[in-house]
């Protein structure tokens, strides 16, 4: 197991008197594809939202490389600048380019010039097969092709990990395997991926690790084989049935 | 019954042409720049109004913003609900009587342009805010997920959208503002509408002028709409986009499904039946 980037410690999060996350313990590791799996409203997507500081948690800790993102004199900006985040929505800029796109971030937030951030963005647009479509504005272009230049935005930003919250789920069917094709080929890169999906294949082969929740809490976590292949708790059991229909 | 109504006009267009135009010129340039500046507040107010502002915040930090909320809501309930003749006399005449000539404009065009700015920007502010929360949120999280700051969202995600937004109501204002701004002869500031004042002083022919003003004032509204929409337009951008094409054997229009286009096979037999020689 690679350095611990992100630690999440007795997280809770409440929407009201709703309890979304109940007391969640988690780790991410360098190189770690991690996928969360579950039931919709099991909280995976809020657990996401409150690593990447979207939504403020109720209580308990989240820490990158040992320090509270929440502390005092923490930039959350320039923490999120360092761990990316694709969205179900694909929340492209409407008023830029593909290409202006994946440079924005990279020249306001990181700082680079113009030559070295559009050499970049053309770099990873290329990665996810964007780079004809450079010219487009969002709206011009499919929900797959969308969904890959958001990949290739957040890659941009050389993120230390990448979270992926249902980034498959507004797509149609036949475009899903595009945006999956390129996580596997970031996954086989060492990209270090926490990914919230419904796509149990993908859980299956390409990550290192898979997270079970249900009614906000971890309820099962181990290595595919064994959460797949012989899940422990009958909770597991029982979703991982309905899924596969068995 | 008078009936030598378009000899009048023609009579006084003869001998004030230059007044009239001169007014022309003055209230274009000061519901133009008005209306620009009011803009400026307009968003400056827009983005202040909106910075978020958590429960685990500093309470300082709350405090400030809480009184800088206050402030803009306060500004903008008094310009917006008082006539801006009034505020017209209030800054020219009420300044200087209240401070004892201390504070003074220097010219009738500096009083107007700020009163018409500080109007204007008080109904800017509300439509700006109604323009931000046109966007939707899925642009300030994409923003935000990148490391933007509450600022550089704003300046380059949000405002350019909502700015596309209530273009039709920054026509709105400035069309008001061109009528409008014919109450500033109340502190002598001599716009198209007091230029007429004068003149019908002078000749006593009332509604001849009055209608040379009509004719006047629809000319300027009716082009400033014209340039309008076509900034419209213009801010929409192309309908297509170019493909670029790397490398020269593969055929981009085989992934080219953009609505509207017809199959993948139109624009290349299109391209290379045009020249004769094709390839871009």
């Amino acid at each position: 197991m690679g350095e611990k980037i992100l630690e999440v410690r007795h997280l809770s999060k409440s929407f009201g008197d709703n309890e979304v996350l109940k007391d969640i313990d988690f780790t991410v590791a360098r190189g770690d594809v991690t996928s969360v799996i579950g039931a919709s409203g099991s909280g995976k997507s809020t657990l996401l939202r409150c690593i990447n500081l979207l939504e403020t948690p109720t209580s308990g800790e989240i820490l990158y490389h040992g320090e509270n993102i929440q502390g005092r004199g923490f930039s959350a900006s320039s923490y999120r600048a360092k761990v990316g985040m694709v969205f179900q929505s694909f929340n492209l800029f409407a008023n830029m380019s593909v290409l202006e796109n994946c440079e924005i971030g990279q020249r306001r937030v990181l700082g680079r010039g113009r030559e070295e951030a559009r050499a970049n963005a053309l770099r990873y647009l290329d990665k996810v097969g964007m780079t004809p479509y450079q010219n487009a504005k969002p709206r011009q272009i499919s929900g797959g092709q969308k969904q890959r230049v958001a990949i290739a935005r957040a890659l941009a930003m050389e993120p230390e990990v990448l979270l992926f919250d249902e980034p498959t789920s507004a797509l149609d069917p036949e475009m899903v395997g595009e945006v999956l094709d390129v996580m596997r080929s970031l996954a086989s890169e060492g990209m270090t991926m926490l990914v919230v999906t419904h796509e149990m294949a993908f859980a299956r082969d390409v990550s290192s690790c898979v997270a079970f929740m249900k009614d906000g809490v971890i309820c099962e976590q181990g290595g595919p084989e064994q959460l797949f292949g012989a899940p422990q708790k009958s909770e597991t059991r029982e979703f991982l049935a309905r899924f596969f229909g068995k | 019954m008078n009936n030598n109504f378009g000899g009048d006009i023609a009579y006084l267009w003869s001998k004030y042409s230059g007044l009239y135009l001169d007014g022309i010129e003055k209230t274009i340039v000061l519901a133009l720049l008005g209306t620009a500046v009011g803009c400026l507040i307009g968003f400056l107010c827009g983005i202040l109004q909106t910075i978020p502002c958590a429960k685990t915040d500093k309470s300082v930090k709350r405090f400030l913003l809480g009184l800088l909320r206050a402030i803009i809501r306060i500004y903008v309930e008094v310009f917006r609900g008082t006539p801006m003749i009034l505020q017209a006399v209030f800054i020219y005449y009420g300044l200087p009587y209240i401070t004892g000539g201390g504070a003074k404009f220097s010219s009738t065009w500096l009083a107007a342009f700020v009163i018409v700015s500080i109007n204007t920007g008080a109904y800017m502010a509300e439509s700006v805010r109604g323009g931000i929360i046109s966007i939707d949120p899925g642009q300030t999280e994409g923003a935000k997920a990148i490391g933007m700051t509450h600022f550089q969202t704003m300046l380059y995600v949000v405002l350019p959208q909502a700015l596309r937004n209530i273009m039709p109501q920054i026509g709105n204002n400035l069309i008001i503002n061109i009528k409008d701004t014919s109450i500033m002869f109340i502190i002598g500031f001599s716009e198209f509408f007091a230029e007429h004042r004068s003149i019908v002083g002078t000749t006593n022919k009332y509604f001849p002028s009055a209608a040379i003003e009509m004719i006047g004032y629809l000319l300027m509204t009716v082009i400033c709409s014209i340039v309008l929409r076509r900034i419209e337009k213009k801010m929409d951008g192309s309908d297509s986009y170019k493909l670029v094409q790397g490398d020269a054997l593969t055929m981009t229009a085989g992934n080219y499904n953009y609505p509207g286009k017809g199959s993948n096979f139109d624009e290349r037999s299109r391209e290379s039946g045009a020249a004769g020689r094709g390839g871009r």
